[in-house]
Formats: structure tokens, sequence, C-alpha cells
């Protein structure tokens, strides 16, 4: 079995966010890098299932070099090669036609995702690539079982869940509780040196929307403290202030 | 440009935020069709007209009374051919948005997800999105001539008027391989408030200790109409559900009202309900960092606040 993880190098979930060129750059100034979290937990999956059924394992990522090294915790994880299509990730369906086009080349049986990127909140390109190759594609995944050419998946819909049959290949956008983050042992971080990282280049540049700028939210007024022993004061306020009982 | 609505419905009655749908196609055209699916009546279809709709596509072929992503993203493709729509709008949702990346795809459209404004087009069709998760915004330039949005809550007010749409029975065509994914089984929170959708959320954190002190925030809830969420370690410790994690990594609220109870205020638990328009935050460390995005905080044991609390809305109400 051939198994593909799709994964974004992300700014950490506790990074600060701010704006360079005229809001129109990511200012990388002290911000440190991930694995987007969504596709750590297929990636995770994807290794349960690597050594449960036997599988190879390859991760991709469209990304500029700054991307390596994110690319190589992945191997260190458990990947056995990557690929790097080595361009700008500005657009979703610029992302999209690139995974796709790596993903048929390579014939892979599953294709796993994050449900979402977390810089782009697209929650997109699982589908747009499943469109583009003719596959189901399925997001949000929380758990994923294998029985042979078979896959048992749970989809989480508003307040509650969905059962899901479908056979292989099939693209999915991964969340929690699918598998618990994996960490890199020593033994995994040695062998990720050495692991193959082939770098591509893109085909094509159709994209569907360009950025303009980006913005910050309004900054919040200060909060407006009340003693815990004057509940009532809370409620007034809620009442007549914020108008919101 | 004319616009296709898909909303979605549940027990029979079109979800609100498929509703701000319909009513942001209308701040965009004046020509708005919707398409829904499956078990809804007609005069709750014609209400749409309300909103802005001038007509509806009505799906209602038992093959899609659930939402098979594939099935449905062919036939909305199909229904914005009928309609002669350049531009498709729906919410932002787990079946929306996986929905709406098919037909991007099949039409050659220029796909905006999270959107959280009206389009300018005054050059071109800008349109605002968020990212980072609640953190920023950008403004992106769709460059194909026919567009998909998914649409944040609270992208558009909400505003009845009297008009009603006319429901038209439409058949789509299935394709091959549109059914291959088979929905075996659908489980429902029955009765609750669902999260994404609520008006007003109350949420419990690990300084509610355990699973068995929930009644409080239940009866809160239940007091207010409200639906009930939680942090990430609570619902990873199953205390709680885990449809009712809130955050980065669970579901992102938008309410009037988001009461947190014993959470820190983790950016990462933050990134979920920053769209809230007011946030009260009840803790007992005066430093926890959540206080600094509230709006209204009380430091104090929950065990004493919420019940009291509790008592003195009951006795508004
Ligand atoms: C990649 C990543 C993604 C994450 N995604 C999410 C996410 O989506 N959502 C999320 O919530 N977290 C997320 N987390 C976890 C997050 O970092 C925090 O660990 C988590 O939010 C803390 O939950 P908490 O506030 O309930 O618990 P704690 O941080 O333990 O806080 C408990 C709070 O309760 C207060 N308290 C204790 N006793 C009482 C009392 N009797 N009365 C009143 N207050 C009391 C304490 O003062 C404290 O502030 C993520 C973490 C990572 C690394
Ligand atoms: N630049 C990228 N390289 C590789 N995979 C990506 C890239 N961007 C998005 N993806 C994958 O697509 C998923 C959904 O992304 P998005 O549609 O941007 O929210 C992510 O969780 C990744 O698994």
């Amino acid at each position: 079995m051939k198994i593909l993880v799709c994964i974004t190098h992300v700014p950490d979930t506790t990074s600060r966010i701010s704006f360079t060129d005229n809001d129109t750059k990511f200012d990388t100034n002290g911000v440190q890098f991930i694995i987007g979290p969504y596709d750590d937990y297929a990636l995770a999956r994807a290794v349960e299932l690597k050594e449960a059924n036997g599988a190879t394992l390859t991760v991709l990522n469209v990304g500029l070099a700054d991307a390596e090294p994110t690319i190589r915790k992945a191997l260190a994880i458990g990947a056995d090669d990557a690929i790097r299509v080595n361009a700008e990730p500005s657009d979703s369906l610029f992302v999209a036609n690139q995974i796709a086009h790596y993903a048929k080349e390579g014939g892979y049986d599953l294709i796993l995702m994050g449900r979402e990127s977390i810089d782009f909140n697209g929650g997109v390109v699982h589908g747009m690539v499943g469109e583009i190759l003719g596959l189901p594609s399925i997001s949000p995944v929380m758990t994923l079982e294998l029985d042979g050419n078979t896959a048992q998946l749970s989809r989480e819909i508003e307040g509650g869940k969905e059962q899901i049959e479908v056979d292989l290949p099939f693209v999915a956008g991964c969340q929690e509780p699918i598998a618990e983050w994996k960490i890199p042992n020593m033994r995994g971080i040695m062998t990720a040196r050495t692991k193959p990282l082939n770098v591509v280049e893109p085909v094509g540049d159709e994209t569907g929307a360009t950025l303009v700028n980006f913005e910050m939210p309004p900054a919040k007024g200060a909060v407006k403290m009340i003693d815990a022993d004057n509940v009532g004061e809370l409620v007034d306020l809620l009442k007549n202030e914020a108008k919101v009982l | 440009m004319s616009v296709l609505v898909f909303v979605e419905s549940a027990e029979g009655k079109i979800k609100k935020t498929s509703l701000e749908a319909v009513a942001y196609g209308a701040k965009m055209s004046d020509e708005v069709v919707v398409v829904a699916f499956g078990n809804v009546a007609s005069d709750e279809l014609e209400s749409t007209g309300k909103y802005g709709a001038n007509k509806v596509l009505h799906i209602s072929d038992d093959s899609y009374n659930d939402g098979v992503i594939q099935a449905y993203a062919t036939a909305i493709a199909q229904a914005m051919d009928q309609s002669g729509a350049d531009a498709l709008v729906m919410a932002n949702s787990s079946l929306g948005t996986p929905v709406a990346a098919r037909v991007a795809i099949k039409k050659g459209a220029g796909l905006v997800t999270n959107v959280s404004d009206l389009p300018d087009t005054s050059n071109g069709f800008e349109v605002k999105k968020s990212i980072y998760t609640g953190k920023a915004f950008a403004t992106v330039k769709v460059d194909k001539a026919i567009k998909v949005l998914a649409i944040k809550k609270n992208a558009v007010e909400l505003v009845e008027g009297s008009g009603s749409a006319a429901v038209e029975a439409f058949s789509p065509n299935a394709q091959d391989g549109d059914f291959a994914t088979k929905i075996t089984a659908t489980k429902k929170a029955e009765g609750d408030v669902l999260l994404p959708e609520a008006e007003i959320v109350v949420s419990g954190g690990r300084g509610l200790k355990g699973p068995e002190n929930w009644g409080m925030i239940e009866d809160l809830a239940k007091t207010l109409g409200a639906a009930t969420g939680c942090s990430k370690p609570v619902s990873d410790m199953d205390w709680r559900p885990h449809h009712e994690h809130v955050g980065q990594t669970g579901v992102k609220v938008a309410p009037n009202l988001y009461i947190a109870v014993g959470i820190s205020g983790a950016i990462q638990h933050l990134a979920g309900v920053n769209s809230s328009k007011n946030i009260v935050v009840i803790n007992k460390d005066p430093e926890a960092p959540f206080f600094k995005a509230a709006d209204y905080g009380i430091v104090g044991d929950a065990f004493e606040v919420l019940p009291k609390l509790t008592e003195a809305i009951k006795a508004l109400k």
C-alpha cells in the first residue's frame, strides 16, 4: 500500500501574527514553524496504518526551501520519503493542482491531509484534489479504520457524526481524535537526515484568488471586572449594556 | 451577476447560517436562486423569499437525504447550470466547505471560504476572509469569472422581509462514483442547541475538576437557551464529547455571548472564540490570560459563582 500525507509548514499555534510590506507579507520574525496540527494528526494515523498493515509513506509539501526542517520532522516521525514542490503555496487551487499532479504520478492508495491549514484556513485542498483526480473526498474525518480495500470512517458534522464506508483510493482531511500526535524519537531524527527529500518543480501557474492585503482585527476594549459577590451587576450589564439577555 | 445559494436544513428547518447565506446572496444580486435537499416542506422553502430568494430548486429524491459530499457537489453544479448562476454562496460548515471545494473545480471557479464580509466589486471582485484561525483577515481578489463563496456566521445581518420564493422540483443526474461513499449511520446530539450556530455558549474548562460537575454548566446553559462547550483537555479526558471542544483544533464559535468558566484562555482556545461579540470570563486566578480577551470578568470560584449567576438570570426571566 502507498500512502501520501500532505503537510503544511505553518506558524506555531502560539505565534503572534503580524504583517510587513504594507500589510502584504506575513512577518516571520521570531516565528517558530511547525507541521500543521491537523496534518500532524493525518501523519500520525498514517504512521499507525503503516505499522499495522505495511505501507510506504510519502509526505508532500508545496513550499519553498525554508519548509525543509518541517518536512524532515515528518520524516523523523515515520515517513519514508518526501516530495517538496518548489513553489510559494499562495493559493488553494494552485496547491491542489500540484498535489493532484504528483499524487497521480505516484499512484497512491490513500491520500491523507489535515482538515484545514491553520494559516489560510481554507478547508478545501482535499476536496479539490479529490475532484481533480475523480476520487471521493471526506472531511473532517475523526476516525479511520482499514479492512483490506475498504475503510470505515467517521466524519464530524454539526453536533454529531456520520459513519462512512468507502473503498480505496480516496482523499481524507483529518482531525482529532484520529490518532495522537507523535513526537520523533532519537532514531527517527537520525534516520530522517538520510531519507530522500525530492525537490520537484511546479506544474502550471493557475490560481483561483490572489492576495490584496492583510489586516488585523480591531483592538479589544478593556475588560470590566465585577465582584464575585455581586453577580447581579453582571446580569444587569449583560441585559442593559451588552443587550444579550 | 446571478447567485445560487446552497441551503442546509436540520429536521425540516432551514439552518440560520444558510438563511444568512441567502441574505448574503441577495446583497450581491437581485437574482437569487436557492438549492435545497431532502425532506423540507414547501412553506419552509418559500420562506427563503423573506431573505431575498426568488426561486427554490428542491431536490427531494431520497438518495439525497444524507449529505454525500460528491453527490451534492454534482447536483449543485447542475443547479448552477440550470439557473445560469455565475456565483455560488453557502454557509461555511462541515458539509458546505467540502462541497464548495468540489463544485469550484467542476465549474473552474475561484473559491473563497471563511468569508467574513460582503464583496467589494469596485475593482474586480474582492472579498475579505478570516485567516490564522481568527487572528487576522486577508482580502483576496477572485481571478475567475465564476465565484464560489463559503461565508462565516454573522458575515451579514439577517433582516426578515416579506417575499416568498417559488418552489420548483429539481432532479439532478447523478454521475458515476457520486455515491461511492456510503453513509451507514448518523449520530446527532438530540434536543441540544447546536454549538456552531448558538447565540449563547457556556463553556467549561479543566477548572471544573471533573465531568460530575458539569451539571452547573448545563443548568446555566439551559437557563440561557445556550449551547455547551469545553476546552480541549476536557474533551481529551472524555469529560465531554469531542464535538463540544472549542478552539484552534475544535469548533470555532461566533455567538453573541460566550461565557468561559474555569478556562485559562490559552491562545489555542481563544482562536475558536475570538469572533464572539461578548465574552464573560469566570476564573479564580486574576492572572488568567482569558481576562485580557474578555469584555466582562469575575475573579472567583466557579463552584460559588455559577449557581448564583444561574439564579440571578432565572430571576430575570
Ligand atoms: C497545537 C495545539 C492545539 C490546541 N488546540 C486547542 C483547542 O482547540 N482548544 C483548547 O481549548 N485548547 C487547545 N489546546 C490546548 C491549550 O494550549 C490549553 O492547554 C488548554 O486550552 C487549557 O485548557 P483549560 O483552560 O481548560 O485548562 P487549564 O489551562 O488547566 O486552566 C484551568 C483554569 O481553571 C481555573 N480554575 C481552577 N479551578 C477553578 C475554580 N474552582 N473556579 C474557577 N476557575 C478555576 C484556573 O485558574 C485555570 O485558569 C491546543 C494545544 C496545542 C499545542
Ligand atoms: N502547501 C501545501 N503543501 C502540502 N499540503 C497542503 C498545502 N496546503 C494545504 N495542504 C493540505 O491541505 C489541507 C487543507 O488545507 P486548506 O485547504 O488550505 O485548509 C492541509 O491540512 C494540508 O494537508
